[in-house]
């Protein structure tokens, strides 16, 4: 696309060629293509994790079945979890950040492209990483939370666990290096004018995802970190036998992991809280609630770990404390959830597949998170605790709620991303199959689980009345599926057809609908000014009528970072580095050393190198 | 733009805060460090009454073996606290040389950093003999939960320490080949707060393996 319009364009200090092809996405430090990086990766993972669970469908849609072997169930039910979490949801929403966050806050670039590209290619490896441990035979299997002490040596001695170990490490780097970027961009790269509380609503929820990143990946990492000394240098962290603690596992992992459900929520709050306003042509109602709840219910969400510890005992005074604070959250949220109503109340609303979509996400997002208050009640949790119950609960906040919330994304900013419009027809298609596979599939686990079908058992046998509730949900899974071959069909149509999408669709109110779509290299020929939070109406309110179609510019004198290869290097010294950890017994320090020196040379060549 | 007016832009952040964003980001990566001491910490702490069943050696407490070997309070305190001495100079001294930096005085600069170096390297090598005299005196990674707790969060801290001593050393050459110009003191400063961070967790390190028994 800017090919013809960047053969204009003076290259600053490198003199080289715009490099073309494969290579230019190699090396490329555009925010624009590394968050399309970012988003085809991860529905890659996405597509991977989504056929685990079929799999794992099939397997329970007959009682007695042995279309799995209980190892292998194992292996999927644990690489279904991490894949979607860590693959899919947390790196779609990363695909938002990169390409959306600059042009909302009318940025040219991210604050350090470089370090936006490394972490790219660090989740590239760490995924990758992670599923190479199928080629092995040897995916973990110890699912997603990896309880100590079942992931001591002594219990899981093969190489499975260390896949998922060294994987998440790998991830973790990628996430705090992509958070450090982000933070310091929405802090230090907002146009003139636009000041905190003017900020678009994704930026901002965005932005206090990027704050529980920072503070709780730094915990899994040293979790991470122990139960790699105990399972290859021979502490006891974990380990009762050598007085240890199990539990210190749990805490640990959970004072990350209730983050990280925010970490996975806040982002897709952040998308419909645009889509809302812009289809029901009202400004979003309640704007600074809905910031304040936010920041709220991520300071909530750090003081909540120990209600997924229930079952284990902590006695009345920590179970009072954690079950209080976690029906606490109910009230951010509700305030959310009332807002989002107040927005579309009384609204002109326009019924396009992103409304759709987003409208889906409310209810089903309130039926998860009722279910939610319904575990923050420790006799209520004791009975749900390990049965379907749970798995309902969170398919209801992650799918029904995050999914739901970036596909709307998806349909959203399509259109800006890629410069063509989605199908409205086969939106709806996608829409209705999806809603309709989707609670067809998880709202009989409220009952089975209820009536005692425990998770993570590969099978259960005939004749306790779960035959046709799982068989029901096998088939709502096959329609779910449907509904994503009916996306790639429509995105497959969609490609095939002109690029013709004006730059303003849908009547958007933030400054990314002011520029060309796709956006031209540089964003903003000339850098936008701001006055209010809804800039773009406000413009339109002015003109009395829609803004002219944005002209392409050549960009000329307009100063970009120069690409880069060295991010890349990085990336690989570190993965060899962590694969050198794993190989200590075989290859003893000389993987880490090899992996280190590569990682050097490349840290070094990055720093020293004309960053354009 | 051109390459100069570049540079020029460089020196004076136009940042929505006005921050310059890689200060901005070191902060930001330190608040994320502190989370990351924290947990190490709290990984000490929590053990700190369980380890004393296990076998010894501890590091306040004499414990005697089922074979009657007595093992003595492993311990040093002196050492340690020279150690802890220098690297509190230390952070003193890269002030000093990030002040001679933005004067533009490249021997000071070159004087008081190569202090801070010296500092950063007698920390580390106390470090190596810590640990090397531990192993002697038969506390390991596997030993108890002490040696654990112990070598994980000093060693990491002495990683951090050694990142540290790496980056003022590559400064160090540029500053000695003339290259750390006053314009470019920044990217001493943003060691110097990443250098003074490792030092302030060691401020909280030392009390808590060192002096609370």
């Amino acid at each position: 696309m800017a090919t013809t319009a960047l053969g204009h364009r003076a290259h600053a200090a490198a003199g080289h060629a715009e490099p073309t092809g494969i290579w230019s996405w190699i090396t490329t430090v555009d925010h624009k293509r590394i968050g399309i990086l970012y988003g085809t990766t991860a529905f890659m993972f996405f597509l991977m994790g989504g056929i685990e669970a079929l799999l794992l469908r099939i397997q329970l849609g007959s009682p007695d079945n042995t279309f799995l072997s209980p190892t292998t169930y194992n292996e999927l039910f644990t690489m279904h979890g991490t894949t979607m979490i860590f693959l899919a949801i947390m790196p779609i929403s990363a695909a938002f950040f990169n390409f959306i966050i600059p042009l909302q806050i009318g940025a040219r670039d991210v604050a350090f492209p470089r370090l936006n590209a490394f972490s790219y290619w660090v989740f590239l490896m760490g995924g990758l990483f992670l599923n190479v441990s199928w080629l092995f035979g040897a995916a973990p299997d110890t699912g997603w939370f990896g309880y100590a002490n079942l992931t001591s040596r002594q219990y899981s001695p093969g190489i499975n666990v260390d896949f998922w170990l060294f994987g998440l490490q790998i991830l973790g780097v990628a996430s705090l290096a992509a958070a450090v970027n982000f933070f310091t961009t929405v802090l230090n790269l907002r146009a003139p004018g636009m000041r905190l509380m003017r900020m678009p609503i994704f930026t901002w929820m965005s932005f206090i995802t990027q704050v529980l990143l920072l503070l709780a990946f730094p915990v899994i990492t040293v979790a991470l970190i122990l139960l790699m000394f105990d399972r290859f240098f021979g502490t006891n962290f974990y380990v009762p036998s050598g007085g240890g603690d199990p539990l210190l596992w749990q805490h640990l992992f959970w004072i990350f992991g209730h983050p990280e459900v925010y970490i996975l929520i806040l982002p897709a709050f952040g998308i419909i809280s645009e889509i809302l306003p812009v289809f029901s042509r009202k400004p979003l109602f309640g704007y600074a609630a809905m910031v304040f709840s936010g920041i709220f219910i991520a300071f909530l969400g750090f003081g909540v770990w120990s209600h997924h510890m229930f079952a284990t005992g902590m006695g009345p005074i920590a179970d009072t404390y954690f079950s209080l604070v976690t029906m606490l959250i109910a009230i951010p949220t509700g305030v959310k959830i009332f807002n989002w109503l107040g927005t579309a109340w009384g609204g002109s609303i326009q019924y396009k597949t992103p409304m759709y979509f987003a409208l889906g996400f409310i209810a089903m997002f309130i039926i998860g998170g009722l279910s939610g208050v319904m575990h923050a009640s420790p006799p209520a949790d004791l009975q749900q605790t390990d049965t379907y119950f749970v798995v309902a609960h969170f398919h209801y906040v992650m799918f029904g709620g995050s999914i739901f919330g970036l596909v709307a994304g998806a349909y959203y900013w399509w259109p800006k991303m890629f410069g063509r419009v989605l199908n409205e027809r086969l939106g709806k298609w996608h829409f209705w199959l999806m809603l309709i596979g989707f609670n067809v599939t998880f709202f009989p686990m409220h009952i089975l689980g209820l009536n005692g079908m425990p998770r993570r058992v590969y099978t259960y046998p005939a004749g306790l009345g779960f035959e046709t509730l799982n068989l029901l949900e096998t088939i709502g899974a096959f329609i779910l599926a449907s509904s994503f071959a009916v996306f790639l069909y429509n995105i497959y149509r969609t490609w095939r057809g002109p690029r013709n999408a004006p730059a303003d669709p849908w009547n958007g109110a933030t400054l990314e609908w002011s520029i060309p779509s796709p956006p031209q290299e540089w964003n903003f020929a000339e850098v936008p000014v701001v006055h209010g939070r809804d800039p773009l109406w406000e413009a339109k309110r002015e003109r009395s009528g829609p803004l002219p179609e944005p002209a392409r510019v050549s960009g000329e004198g307009i100063h970009l970072p120069n690409p880069s290869y060295w991010p890349l290097v990085t990336a690989l010294g570190l993965t060899a580095m962590m694969a050198g950890v794993m190989l200590i017994h075989h290859l003893g320090p000389w993987g880490i050393l090899a992996g280190g020196a590569i990682m050097l040379f490349g840290i070094f060549n990055w720093v020293f190198e004309p960053a354009g | 733009m051109s390459d100069h007016a570049a540079h020029a832009a460089a020196a004076h952040p136009d940042t929505a805060t006005g921050i310059d964003s890689r200060k901005l980001a070191i902060w930001t990566f330190i608040g994320s460090e502190c989370l990351f001491f924290a947990t190490l910490i709290s990984n000490y702490l929590v053990h700190k009454e369980t380890w004393l069943t296990g076998p010894g050696p501890f590091p306040h407490e004499a414990w005697t073996s089922p074979a009657g070997k007595v093992f003595e309070p492993i311990i040093e305190i002196p050492l340690v606290t020279l150690g802890t001495a220098l690297l509190l100079f230390s952070s003193l001294f890269v002030v000093l040389a990030l002040a001679n930096a933005q004067r533009g005085n490249r021997r000071g600069l070159l004087l008081w950093l190569g202090c801070t170096l010296l500092c950063g390297l007698f920390f580390v090598g106390m470090q190596v003999y810590e640990f090397t005299h531990f192993v002697h005196k038969g506390l390991t990674l596997k030993t108890n939960l002490f040696g654990g707790s112990f070598f994980v969060l000093t060693g990491f801290h002495g990683t951090h320490v050694s990142i540290g001593v790496l980056w003022l050393f590559t400064l160090w050459i540029l500053a000695w080949r003339g290259k750390l110009t006053a314009d470019k003191s920044l990217n001493l400063e943003i060691a110097a707060l990443y250098w003074h961070f490792v030092d302030v967790v060691w401020v909280v390190i030392f009390p808590v393996v060192y002096l609370i028994k």
